[in-house]
């Protein structure tokens, strides 16, 4: 990002709201962290390094604590991804209901590897570890929307659906 | 059996909604308990037997007695919505199906702990859960049950969510706090335990979600009711994840004290395809492996897992058929505890690290004779030297899965791979 766009980063009227409740609902402003971590990403969508300058300035924190918390956890992104995010779950009972499998059918569709987007910023694919569903294994997430007893069949109309532009609580629809 | 407490509303229509709640008794023990000194409350709890079902099982009472009272500290609860141990999937059905039990549970402990605000840390994939229970709140708030001056008295409560973002290690309550006051979720050495310092320095109560939500229960039927279910020691119900090679994986509730396999099938309509049953992890993946035979001969209860050299831990049940490879569980779960590992203490860093290259080439057919023994040598570092327990979750089962069997992990360094090349097939290809 240039030195002009960094300098607009800021938060909008809606997250300015939420960051607002956030600081009120702990007793030290540096508990909202992880909050307003989730506030940047709905709202720039990752986590890039002025957006990190500009967390730790609205909550008074070294840029170093804000940016060693965001590499800590796996659910905040540093770069952008795919518009169709795909996180497959690789756990134990997923993985004896078929997910390596599963995975290896999206790789092969999206011709993409694990960790990567689609050139045409469409789709990234990533491993998940247990994502607390295993009775409805396998299971993967798209966006915030669990698909849950995967099967080919829905796994194709998954991919169809997100081809056609569905929303991602919406693609077997 | 199958005595149904925390699951009595799961299917009845709209089972989250305050008026179906209310409707079915809700809010009915926070009423009843309003104006009686919280210690009695403490006691009653206490009387109960219940017992945290968060993994470690240490009993509620006793734990809420630890909180010093004569402070002029806030007090803080945690609420331990995490649900990170792999197998494990019924927190979300009560935050989906009976938000405002757990609401309830909330307001039991707190007003006899003497809290006035309760967080959430509900784990940060649970988007539609926190949408739930978010909604479930404020109802509560709109009717009185939350806020200032609770149904006319003086107990004030405030409940808030913190949505966490992807790290088992904040489960471990103390990675929890941490988190919670926007660190990384790296455990604190105990002593001191959270109930004296813990969030943000104060007296704090970390319980999961599923100990709260039976406190509604204990409160309107009594103490000595609950203790009558399960065994004498394990009292109550709970809700088993049960997931795997089974023909009906699923949440099933039961008093504790069923012969194990019984109830895999009766309940969980028995091994997949009529298959053999090979083994049980019956706590969630820390927990020591069970050969069929050992499973065939355990119940299900804190006392009797621990006597067969496992645990109950968050009861979630994984099952495994014949035609399932012991290496690749390990290699899965292996990697999982090395992914994990918070990374603070060495014994732990580089074990799971070295337990999951291991697992990892032995499964991939390029083990080498010592690789077992290397394993079995490595395990007895890990355990009991660390921060938190997580090294021991990873060291525990991957010992158990070894010594009982042992003769996969000769044939697969044998084979130079493995006989079955890997897990079975369910997605409909070959
Ligand atoms: C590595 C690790 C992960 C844990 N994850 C969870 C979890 O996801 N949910 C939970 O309730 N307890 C978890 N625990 C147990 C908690 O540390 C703590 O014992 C529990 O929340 C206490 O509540 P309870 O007494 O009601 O069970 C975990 C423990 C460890 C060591
Ligand atoms: S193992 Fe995949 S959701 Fe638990």
């Amino acid at each position: 990002m240039d030195k002009q766009v960094a300098e607009k980063i800021a938060f909008n009227e809606q997250s300015e709201r939420r960051y607002q409740e956030a600081l009120e609902m702990y007793p030290t402003k540096e508990a909202a962290l992880l909050p307003v971590l989730w506030i940047a990403m709905d709202q720039f969508g990752a986590l890039p390094t002025e957006v990190l300058e500009y967390v730790s300035s609205r909550l008074d924190l070294p840029p170093v604590r804000v940016f060693s918390a965001v590499e800590f956890y796996t659910m905040f992104y540093r770069e952008p991804r795919g518009r169709y995010h795909i996180q497959v779950c690789r756990n134990l009972s997923c993985t004896l209901r078929g997910s390596e499998q599963l995975m290896g059918l999206l790789e092969g569709k999206l011709g993409i590897q694990p960790g990567e987007t689609t050139e045409d910023g469409n789709f990234s694919i990533e491993t998940a570890e247990c994502l607390g569903s295993c009775g409805t294994a396998p299971v993967m997430r798209v966006n915030d929307t669990y698909y849950e007893d995967l099967t080919i069949e829905k796994l194709e109309k998954i991919i169809e659906g997100c081809l056609g532009g569905r929303s991602s609580s919406e693609l077997l629809g | 059996m199958s005595k149904k407490i925390l699951s009595a509303n799961f299917d009845l229509p709209d089972s989250h909604a305050l008026r179906v709640y209310e409707e079915t008794g809700g809010y009915r023990a926070i009423r009843k308990i309003l104006g009686t000194p919280g210690d009695e409350i403490i006691e009653e709890v206490k009387k109960s037997g219940l017992r945290g079902r968060g993994g470690a099982g240490f009993p509620a009472g006793v734990k809420w007695g630890f909180v010093p009272k004569d402070t002029d500290q806030p007090k803080y609860l945690c609420v331990n919505a995490d649900e990170g141990e792999p197998g494990t999937f019924k927190d979300r059905q009560i935050m989906e199906q009976n938000p405002h039990m757990l609401i309830e549970g909330i307001l039991i402990c707190s007003y006899a702990v003497g809290i006035e605000r309760a967080y959430v840390y509900v784990r940060g994939e649970y988007v539609f859960q926190i949408q739930r229970l978010a909604a479930a709140i404020a109802e509560a708030y709109g009717s009185g049950y939350l806020g200032k001056n609770i149904l006319g008295s003086d107990f004030n409560l405030d409940v808030v969510i913190h949505r966490g973002a992807g790290a088992y290690i904040c489960g471990e309550e103390t990675g929890l706090i941490e988190s919670l006051e926007g660190k990384k979720g790296q455990p604190r050495a105990k002593p001191p335990f959270p109930a004296v310092v813990g969030a943000f320095g104060c007296p704090t109560v970390v319980n999961n979600v599923e100990t709260l939500s039976s406190l509604p229960f204990i409160i309107n039927e009594g103490a000595s009711a609950y203790a009558a279910i399960g065994t004498a020691k394990s009292t109550g119900t709970m809700l088993f994840s049960v997931s795997g090679m089974v023909e009906k994986p699923g949440v099933y509730e039961e008093a504790f004290g069923v012969n194990l396999v019984e109830f895999i099938e009766e309940r969980a309509g028995g091994v997949l395809g009529g298959k053999a049953l090979k083994a049980v992890i019956p706590g969630g993946s820390s927990a020591p492996i069970l050969t069929a035979d050992e499973a065939r001969n355990t119940v299900l209860d804190y006392e009797a897992l621990a006597e067969a050299g496992s645990m109950l831990g968050s009861g979630a049940i994984i099952v495994l058929s014949e035609d399932v490879c012991i290496v690749k569980a390990l290699q899965v779960i292996t990697r999982f505890y090395s992914h994990e590992s918070c990374g603070q203490c060495p014994p732990c860093r580089h074990g799971t690290y070295w337990l999951a290259r291991i697992a990892d080439r032995i499964e991939n057919g390029r083990g080498e004779p010592d690789d077992i023994d290397l394993l079995l040598s490595i395990c007895p570092e890990m355990m009991g030297r660390t921060i938190c327990v997580l090294c021991d979750a990873a060291a525990m089962p991957t010992e158990s899965y070894v010594k009982k069997f042992r003769e996969e992990f000769e044939e697969h360094i044998r084979l130079k791979k493995c006989p079955m090349d890997g897990a079975p097939r369910l997605l409909g290809i070959e």
